[in-house]
């Protein structure tokens, strides 16, 4: 029995089509796919995305605790609302999930982790719990839907729908959230484009997305939010990263910090490890389409691209592939895609942000 | 969208259709297409190549997947249709119209082996429960 959102019912009046995303029955798209990533491109889209979990830290020390627990600095996290994207790691320098934690007081963050690793996640999270701060609270919150509305016309489109909410999510910076009554709204997403992940009870969730549709926000599917994260350059947990890869490994070292004497669980294996792989970006230069798991040929031994799919604002297919270190940008590549070798060149990602091309 | 009755079908979701000339064209059904979601690329056999029934001869990839098209019945490639793999959303918008190759069949009588509309139509439905 697959789990449903709180808007389940909302996506099969619109005629979504539905998949087992993770356990999660999630609307995949709502007639075309394409069309919905040209909206959040060019206008502005929403997304259910209540499979992701909210977990809130509570209690003394949390800050502490958080120090050891993710492998980017918390000590980032110094005004209210900020938010940081950053990897936890298990004590090999593997990635158990990527998430993003909000830091509201000194007893009180928030973290948001993916849907299909929540369970994973929380065990993870209360063994470390349970060997370094005994004392702090982390709860599950189930009771939380999470809307995305993405898009440079987001912040118009959302004031318009909630006119509430205007005063206080307004002046928000990127990476950065604030409480309004019971939501929580974060300047934050995963296409690249403006826009504010809001986090509400489920109860509320259905006559939001309503007050949404009728400001004139586009349903959009996870299909869609794929290839809008991928044109943005951002990893997918479970393709570009996972257990058996490090961040490093995973273009991911900006979110890892080496340089301060913290000690956080994986350290020790990232600076032991070698650092033989590197992912980077490709765009492909013959016609095709480039695939997760397809072979990467380059000067310096083989590689395989951990995501790929065609893109639709650049009308071309790219990729992001774990290739050896070595291999450098503007190198023509070849990949394996059924019986031929298609030529494509080593790009730096992202490849779209803000709705203009980058390669 | 119903199913056009002038046309024969292969388990594997194409259709094809007797052409005045003899030749056959083939295409995937609108069942294949609201399975695979926006088309972004097609590659057709060449023209001259000999296939036998049920052989891999095209793909179509949606944005979503690549899928395989098998050849419905023998014959040789006697033309590939360039607008189609130009556009590959022309599929998208009418399946039907959006011939991707045409055959020169080595029996004609091979297409009364493929299913008719009414049986497709059965074979579908069996297939989405």
């Amino acid at each position: 029995m697959l789990k449903q959102t709180p808007l389940n019912a909302r996506h099969r009046e619109a005629n979504a089509k539905l998949v087992d995303f993770s356990g999660w029955e999630m609307p995949i798209h709502y007639g075309s796919q394409i069309e919905e990533h040209h909206i959040v491109r060019t206008d502005v889209g929403m997304f259910d995305v209540s499979h992701m979990l909210p977990v809130d830290l509570k209690g003394d020390g949390a800050r502490d605790f958080l120090r050891r627990l993710v492998a980017n600095n918390v000590d980032k996290l110094q005004s209210t609302g900020k938010a940081l994207y950053t990897c936890m790691l298990h004590e090999g320098g593997g990635v158990v999930d990527d998430l993003i934690v909000y830091f509201l007081n000194e007893s009180w963050f928030r973290l948001v982790v993916n849907a299909g690793c929540a369970d994973k996640d929380i065990a993870w999270m209360e063994t470390q719990r349970d060997r370094l701060a005994p004392g702090l609270a982390l709860t599950p919150r189930r009771d939380l839907a999470m809307i995305a509305v993405q898009g440079p016309k987001a912040a118009e489109k959302l004031w318009q729908a909630m006119p509430g909410t205007r005063d206080l999510a307004a002046p928000l910076k990127p990476f950065s959230a604030v409480v309004v009554g019971d939501m929580f709204i974060a300047r934050t997403g995963y296409t690249g484009e403006d826009g504010f992940e809001i986090m509400l009870p489920a109860k509320a969730a259905p006559f939001f997305w309503q007050a949404l549709l009728e400001a004139g926000v586009k349903p959009c599917g996870l299909g869609a939010r794929d290839t809008l994260r991928l044109e943005a350059g951002m990893n997918l947990y479970g393709q570009d990263m996972d257990a058996s890869t490090t961040p490093l490994e995973s273009g991911l070292a900006w979110t890892v910090d080496l340089k301060s004497e913290r000690d956080f669980i994986g350290k020790d294996a990232l600076l032991r490890l070698p650092r033989s792989r590197q992912l980077v970006g490709l765009k492909l230069l013959d016609r095709g389409v480039l695939r997760g798991h397809q072979k990467v040929l380059t000067s310096q031994g083989e590689g395989e691209i951990t995501s790929g799919s065609f893109a639709p604002t650049l009308n071309a297919s790219i990729a992001l592939a774990r290739v050896p270190a070595g291999v450098n940008l503007g190198e023509t590549v070849e990949v394996e895609i059924r019986d031929k070798r298609l030529r494509a060149l080593v790009v730096k990602y992202p490849f779209v942000r803000n709705g203009k091309a980058l390669v | 969208m119903s199913i056009p009755a002038n046309l024969k079908y292969a388990k594997s979701h194409e259709w094809c259709r007797l052409e005045a000339d003899g030749t056959v064209s083939v295409g995937i059904t609108h069942h294949a297409q609201d399975l695979l979601g926006d088309m972004v690329f097609i590659e057709n056999p060449t023209v001259g190549r000999k296939l036998a029934a049920g052989e891999e001869c095209a793909v179509v990839e949606s944005v979503k997947a690549a899928s395989d098209v098998y050849a419905p019945i023998a014959g040789e490639v006697v033309a590939a249709n360039a607008d189609v793999e130009a556009s590959p959303e022309s599929i998208n918008q009418d399946a039907y119209a959006a011939w991707m190759f045409k055959l020169k069949p080595d029996n004609t009588a091979d297409l009364d082996g493929l299913m008719d509309a009414a049986t497709y139509q059965a074979f579908v439905d069996s297939e989405s429960h």
